[in-house]
């Protein structure tokens, strides 16, 4: 008998069947993969077993003993620790008192903060990151965020270890770092579930794999007779498209759209100078922390630089040649941001799909200019298929959505608002692979109308196969430009590491 | 079990009538005199006013995720304002001969406290509970420098009619809150501003993002509230005809708090309803009334409304209701 079993679990919400009598398993010493689509039931598996959701119908055994988790809190008393696909950090506190919070370690029933920050340091130091913990969680960045859910859930003394898409804005180093540890603790003799969409992260760590569709299991699998192919066909029921290659477009044209001089922040950005043409995706590389979200909300004035300057052509003479000092000023000039961490900059809990999907647009017909139910439902349906986002009502919460889907209307949000510049960070962040596609597909066609875009991400591939140009940028400058058949991984890679272009 | 978040003040507010019903005889009673209505119910309306202004701009301030302590203090400042004015003790400004200029002038000066709420919240940034502890402090000291310390008393029929007067046969302060509701619950509900005040208040740095101008959202929504806050002031001083600076609006903005809670309105921010936060105010005077007319001892009635609105409160919270629901359906911890 594997160490944890769950036999029959079943979880309704209003309109859905996100769980359809799913089993599910995974042994001592094993890594077990839990892939699907965006939608699939992945994330509610896990938050049944966890005590998140307690109405799920259906057993769940740990260790020949059957369990029932009231909370999250309760499920870690038993022996099952977890990091959610929205991590659940709290911003304020520091990293150390978020690795410790609720298990912090005390002498005479007094909190002893140099053990708290001691143990913190020790928890991150397995990760190999090196960073000061008594500093405030707010002041890293997403990729670190992630780290610090991922050490905090390792800290505690577990059985079962389960990860919700951890890696989804992690850079190849801090994957391959996590994946040592998951190996070693495989060893010790724990139980890991991991979901990614990352297919390659599956067949270097994981031993066997568990799909799911529509809120059914498709099947198991050891990773080994479960190829490449096979496995996308079975968590989309269907073969997927050849991977379209862009053709890096030499004659993207001398039609320059905007022009960056300059634009820095102190102790965040070096200044950096580059240009974005009309219709091209231009790409941001770079490592964690080179720098690429940084200059990306210099430009859409979230983070305002301060020096520097960007000019638009096209928008008549006046206040064209300007340093953004608010998103509003950027938005004034067509260039909006599709942020990267979607919980805290992008999703407007509480309020509907729909609301959040016209946001921008209402926003930029300002106040009066209502956009009419006809007008809105019109468009909020045709996004829905274009981009297949799974709800059963727009008019329900977002936060009701998988985290995909919630990833696809944000993506949607400035699509509708058709600015001539769109930057996106991380835009398939914890998007599946088929839908990653289509977004592919997507942004290469809006390109080719005219629109422009630059788009960073953390998986190489996708920048190499998305873009037309590639920024390479380091410690927080850049370090080369890539432009046609320049732009391979190798090229990124060596750009990269050569530091100095 | 998921009922629209309305229903809940609503259920209460109909329990209470219900009560009333039965046990308070008269209760219903309504009389027609000189042209006006008299009875219980107009009573509970009437003196549910003041509250019910305040709440209209409550709400809003809530749903931008912040709060407005100073709403009372404001309230008072108005009524000295209008006292003043229309005594002339303004050496500057003699406007006696103008009730409507007198108005205007007051909600004029209550309105920009506001704007300094507002701007201390939203351009500087300081936390709402901080910002507006200020004028919640300093305002009530300030309508007390204005009056020296004294009741200014004022003998004017015309600003009178605003506290005491009536029209269609409801008492004039209510028929004026109805007039405020429906101008400002059109004017965030037909426009995209309710959409930006709500996206503000469930996750501000978003709404920046998308283009909504979040700052100048929270410098309007405590404008108003500084406007309904002005008028409720105004209402109140007319009603006894003097500005009382030490008591005029004191405690009122807790009452206007718990009545947006009590309405349904999450106090973390986001998604409002003004309506609801009426039926909040409604609910809780009505309490108060039903309570009062038990012979109750006045010592008990806090306490009593207290118990009522935690219960709504309650049974408003998804998660009290699933740990309620949880328990019945699990055996082995019934
Ligand atoms: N709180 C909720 N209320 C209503 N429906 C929900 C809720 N949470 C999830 N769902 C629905 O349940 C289904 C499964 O969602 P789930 O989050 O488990 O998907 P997932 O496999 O984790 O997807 P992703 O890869 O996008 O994270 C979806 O259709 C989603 O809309
Ligand atoms: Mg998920």
């Amino acid at each position: 008998m594997a160490l944890l079993e769950m036999a029959g679990v079943s979880k309704a919400f209003p309109g859905v069947l996100a769980l359809d009598s799913v089993s599910f398993s995974v042994d001592r010493g094993e890594i077990r993969a839990l892939m699907g689509e965006n939608g699939a039931g992945k994330s509610t598996l896990i938050k049944v077993l966890t005590g998140v959701y307690a109405s799920g119908s259906g057993t769940v055994l740990l260790d020949g003993v059957s369990i029932a988790p009231r909370s999250p809190a309760h499920a870690q008393e038993l022996g099952v620790s977890t990091v959610y696909q929205e991590v659940n950090l709290v911003p304020n506190l520091s990293v150390a008192e978020n690795v410790c919070l609720g298990y912090e370690p005390r002498t005479f029933g007094k909190i002893n903060w140099r053990k708290v920050n001691e143990r913190a340091r020790r928890a991150m130091s397995r990760l190999n990151i090196d960073i000061d913990v008594t500093r405030s969680l707010t002041d890293f960045s997403t990729a670190v965020q992630q780290l610090v859910a991922i050490a905090r859930a390792v800290d505690r003394e577990a059985k079962v270890l389960v990860l919700d898409e951890p890696t989804s804005s992690l850079d190849k180093i801090e994957v391959e770092r996590l994946f040592t540890l998951m190996r070693k603790l495989r060893g010790d003799g724990m139980a890991i579930v991991f979901v990614t969409h990352f297919l390659e992260q599956v067949y270097s760590v994981a031993d066997s794999v568990t799909v799911l569709r529509n809120g059914v299991k498709v099947g198991d699998w050891a990773v080994t007779e479960l190829p490449r192919q096979k496995l996308v066909a079975q968590m989309l029921g269907r073969d997927l498209d050849e991977v379209p290659h862009v053709d890096h477009r030499e004659a993207i044209g001398t039609d320059v759209l905007v022009t960056v001089e300059s634009l820095g922040r102190k102790n965040a950005m070096e200044p950096i100078s580059f240009d974005v043409r009309r219709g091209e995706t231009l790409g941001l590389s770079g490592l964690l922390g080179s720098g690429r979200t940084e200059t990306m909300k210099m430009l859409s004035g979230a983070n305002p630089a301060d020096s520097g300057v960007i000019s638009v052509s096209g928008i008549g003479t006046r206040g064209s040649r300007l340093r953004p000092r608010s998103p509003r000023d950027s938005i004034r000039l067509g260039i909006g941001l599709c942020p990267e961490d979607r919980k805290s900059e992008g999703v407007c809990p509480g309020l509907s799909v729909s609301e959040n999907l016209l946001l921008v647009l209402q926003a930029r017909r300002g106040w009066l200019r209502v956009i009419r139910k006809k007008q809105a439902d019109k468009i909020v349906s045709e996004q829905i298929e274009r981009l297949r986002i799974t709800t059963p009502d727009t008019r329900r919460p977002i936060e009701n959505l998988s985290g995909g889907n919630q990833q696809k209307v944000l993506l949607c949000r400035w699509l509708v608002a058709e600015p001539t510049l769109l930057l996106l960070d991380e835009p398939t962040r914890g998007i599946d692979v088929g839908n990653k596609l289509e977004i592919r597909k997507l942004i290469t066609d809006l390109a080719k109308k005219g629109m422009s875009f630059v788009f960073s991400s953390a998986e190489l591939e996708e920048v190499v196969n998305t873009c037309d140009r590639v920024v390479v940028l380091r410690d927080r400058r850049k370090v080369g430009e890539l432009k046609g058949a320049e732009v391979t991984e190798q090229n990124v890679m060596a750009r990269i590491a050569e530091g100095e272009a | 079990m998921k009922l629209h978040p309305i229903a809940y003040p609503l259920i209460g507010l109909a329990l209470i009538l219900l009560f009333n019903a039965f046990f308070t005889p008269g209760f219903y009673a309504l009389e027609l005199r000189d042209g006006r209505l008299y009875g219980s119910l107009i009573d509970v309306l009437n003196r549910a006013t003041p509250v019910l202004l305040l709440s209209i701009g409550m709400t809003l301030v809530i749903a931008t995720k912040g709060v407005d302590l100073s709403v009372g203090a404001v309230m008072a400042i108005a009524g000295a304002v209008a006292a003043l004015l229309v005594t002339d003790k303004v050496s500057f400004l003699s406007v006696s001969h103008s009730v409507l200029l007198v108005v205007l002038i007051a909600l004029v000066v209550a309105t920009f406290a506001g704007v300094f709420n507002g701007v201390l919240v939203g351009k500087v940034g300081i936390q709402p509970i901080v910002a507006t502890l200020i004028l919640m402090v300093a305002g009530r000291g300030v309508a007390q420098l204005l009056t020296g310390g004294q009741n200014v008393t004022f003998n004017n029929p015309a600003l009178e009619r605003l506290g005491t007067g009536s029209a269609f046969g409801l008492p004039m302060p209510f028929v004026i809150f109805i007039v405020v509701f429906v101008l400002i619950a059109v004017f965030v509900r037909k426009t995209a501003l309710g959409l930006f005040i709500e996206a503000t208040g469930s996750n501000a740095e978003a709404a920046r993002l998308a283009g909504v101008a979040s700052d100048k959202m929270k410098v309007a929504v405590y404008a108003v509230s500084g406007l309904v806050a002005g008028i409720a002031g105004v209402i109140a001083c007319a009603d006894i005809r003097a500005a009382d600076a030490n008591n005029a609006g004191l405690y009122m903005e807790l009452d206007a708090i718990l009545a947006v809670a009590v309405g349904g309105t999450s106090l973390s921010g986001g998604r409002f309803s003004l309506l609801g936060s009426v039926v909040g105010a409604v609910l809780m005077q009505a309490l108060t009334t039903t309570i009062l007319t038990r012979g109750v001892s006045p010592h008990a009635t806090l306490v009593a409304k207290a118990l009522i609105i935690v219960a709504v409160i309650l049974l408003q919270s998804p998660e009290f209701r699933a740990s309620f629901a949880r328990r019945k359906h699990d055996p082995a911890r019934a």
